[in-house]
């Protein structure tokens, strides 16, 4: 294993680009940074990922102007970086050994691009014509052609992903619900999210050492299973000497999330989740009908940052998660008063090294706000796991469903659609196996589940209550009791 | 007054909740509730000597579940004037 924190060279290459952008921004940012930082990551002479040097540079260019926002005309939190798409290396349409050379072609009738000739009786697909269509790998009758798909079209299980005519990944905003799984699945890192470190940076510097404000930075439950080489305990310090005054478990809104969707589910009889701002963007845009069972209750990231703002109304607030929707999730209206920035692990990584902050050397500050509940959000049938033990508790009929990824997330909708489906709570979470497993995890494995589940049964409270009395204080709503 | 309770991470786990249920309590059975304000905060900055419990400007310190009342009648009252 090369990489020590991360499963690929490109997510290092993302985080590098990340760690120079904060130490430049240290300094001061100036426009020399476009020709600096790619020089220092890649210093040649030889190139050692692409043809050359230079076109490496090129690439850590566009990466480097991703991590300062990217595209501001583009509302997508993933861009394509169309000159490292260039080269990607699958062949789409693929002459099989089953080729029998036969004489009907229905191969070179289908092709709608004269993209196959026959030489030496065997079909031949000039690469420079073909579309990747598919028509011949359905016209042959021995199924000697095959279509290999790019990595990201084979990921985006939102179909949101076409190839142009140029040959480059571009991504349809009309369908792609920002869940990430191309960045982390393109095996050149021509897809990644956009980058709202400088925010973050500015709200740390501007609150002059928390004086001016204080910043809390507010961290997805699925953190416990990233940062192996230290304890969780120790990141919360390595956290404090970044410049965050607080940091608070999301799961605390998890808390309460959970608390509001029981009570949701009650009333309406059948409800899905809103905490995966892309599953919910998925319902919108493939399932119009079902997008009524949305629940209305906010996400974790967005009732941790009100019950924080309720608490302290000049707090500023980050989240720190394993999420490229979130990115796009905290601009919207109804979190954007409640969040002030997103910032993913991997660029808390980058933050941690770029300020020379070891956290594996650091001493323990504890984490404990959220409940049990709460904590098991960050893996695919938490939430399910918490409906069903309040439905008992408050005596309502819960039959809920975990769907795990976009695809189950489809198969269990449709049949909601058609009125064939047992169940009345649908959770639903765009990443296999729910947040562990998301796009800006440092790394991702069955391990993870079960870091989720321990760091789960380690928490003080073992219900929702506290965390939702503490909430009703804050709010300045009288408890029933 | 505003009486804030610490529940950041290291006060939680001391009893931030018990201290605050028993503030609650006292406020109400002594009618209070007109002249202190009952509030959570997070992290007083004061970890080590939690739970931490500020009344205005001052701080009352190694506030727990057992102690909260005695804490309340002897530190705290007085501070009201």
């Amino acid at each position: 294993m090369e990489n020590r924190l991360f499963d690929t060279t490109v997510q290092k290459l993302k985080y590098e680009v990340i760690k120079e952008l904060i130490i430049a921004y240290d300094k001061g940012l100036d426009n020399g940074i476009f020709h600096d930082i790619p020089i220092k990551i890649m210093p040649g002479p030889h190139a050692s990922l692409r043809c050359c040097v230079y076109k490496e540079r090129a690439i850590l260019q566009e990466r480097l102007k991703l991590a300062m926002g990217g595209d501001k005309d583009n509302p997508n939190v993933v861009e394509v970086i169309d000159i490292a798409c260039d080269e990607c290396p699958v062949d789409g349409i693929f002459v099989t050994p089953a080729c029998r050379g036969c004489i009907s072609h229905r191969c070179i009738e289908a092709c709608p691009k004269n993209a196959i000739s026959i030489e030496d009786k065997h079909a031949v697909v000039d690469k420079s014509k073909c579309i990747e269509c598919g028509k011949c790998t359905q016209a042959c009758p021995y199924n000697a052609m095959i279509l290999q798909k790019r990595p990201c079209v084979l990921s985006c299980k939102a179909n949101a992903i076409k190839v142009n005519a140029d040959k480059k990944a571009v991504i349809d905003v009309n369908k792609c619900v920002g869940c990430g799984a191309c960045v982390y699945q393109c095996p050149f890192g021509a897809i990644s999210d956009k980058s709202y470190i400088l925010d973050a940076l500015d709200i740390i510097k501007n609150s002059e050492n928390n004086t001016k404000y204080k910043v809390y930075a507010i961290i997805a439950p699925a953190i416990v299973a990233q940062f192996n080489y230290a304890r969780i305990e120790q990141v919360i310090t390595g956290m404090h000497k970044l410049g965050f005054n607080q940091v608070v478990e999301t799961a605390l809104g998890a808390d309460l999330t959970l608390n509001e969707e029981a009570d949701e589910i009650k009333e309406k009889g059948t409800l899905t989740t809103s905490c995966c701002p892309s599953f919910v963007k998925y319902v919108q845009i493939n399932f119009p009908d079902l997008f009524k069972y949305v629940s209305h209750t906010p996400s974790p990231m967005v009732m941790a940052g009100k019950l924080i703002k309720a608490m302290d109304p000049t707090a500023k607030v980050i989240f720190v998660g394993p999420c490229t929707s979130k990115k796009f999730e905290y601009k919207q209206d109804t979190a954007k008063d409640y969040i002030d920035c997103v910032i993913s692990f991997e660029e808390l990584q980058a933050f941690f090294d770029a300020r020379g902050v070891d956290v594996s050397t650091l001493p323990d500050t504890y984490l404990d706000n959220a409940s049990y509940y709460g904590r098991i959000f960050a893996r695919s049938g938490g939430i399910t796991e918490g409906v069903k033990a309040l439905a008992a508790e408050r005596g309502f009929e819960a039959r809920p469903i975990a769907m795990s990824g976009l695809d189950e997330c489809r198969k269990q909708l449709t049949l909601l659609k058609v009125r064939k489906s047992p169940y009345n709570f649908f959770e639903g979470m765009a990443c296999d196996g729910g947040c562990v497993n998301g796009a800006l995890c440092l790394h991702h494995g069955p391990k993870s589940l079960t870091d989720v589940n321990k760091y789960g049964e380690m928490a003080k409270e073992k219900t929702v209550d506290n965390s939702v009395k503490l909430y009703k204080m804050a709010v300045g709503e009288k408890d029933e009791d | 007054m505003i009486l804030s309770v610490c529940v950041g991470s290291s006060c939680h786990l001391k009893g931030s909740y018990d201290v605050i249920e028993t503030f609650k309590r006292l406020i109400a059975e002594r009618g209070l509730a007109d002249k202190i304000e009952l509030r959570a905060c997070f992290c007083l900055n004061r970890c080590s000597d939690g739970v931490a419990v500020k009344a205005d400007g001052n701080y009352i310190l190694g506030v727990n579940g057992a102690n909260a009342e005695q804490k309340f009648d002897d530190e705290i009252l007085p501070l009201l004037g």
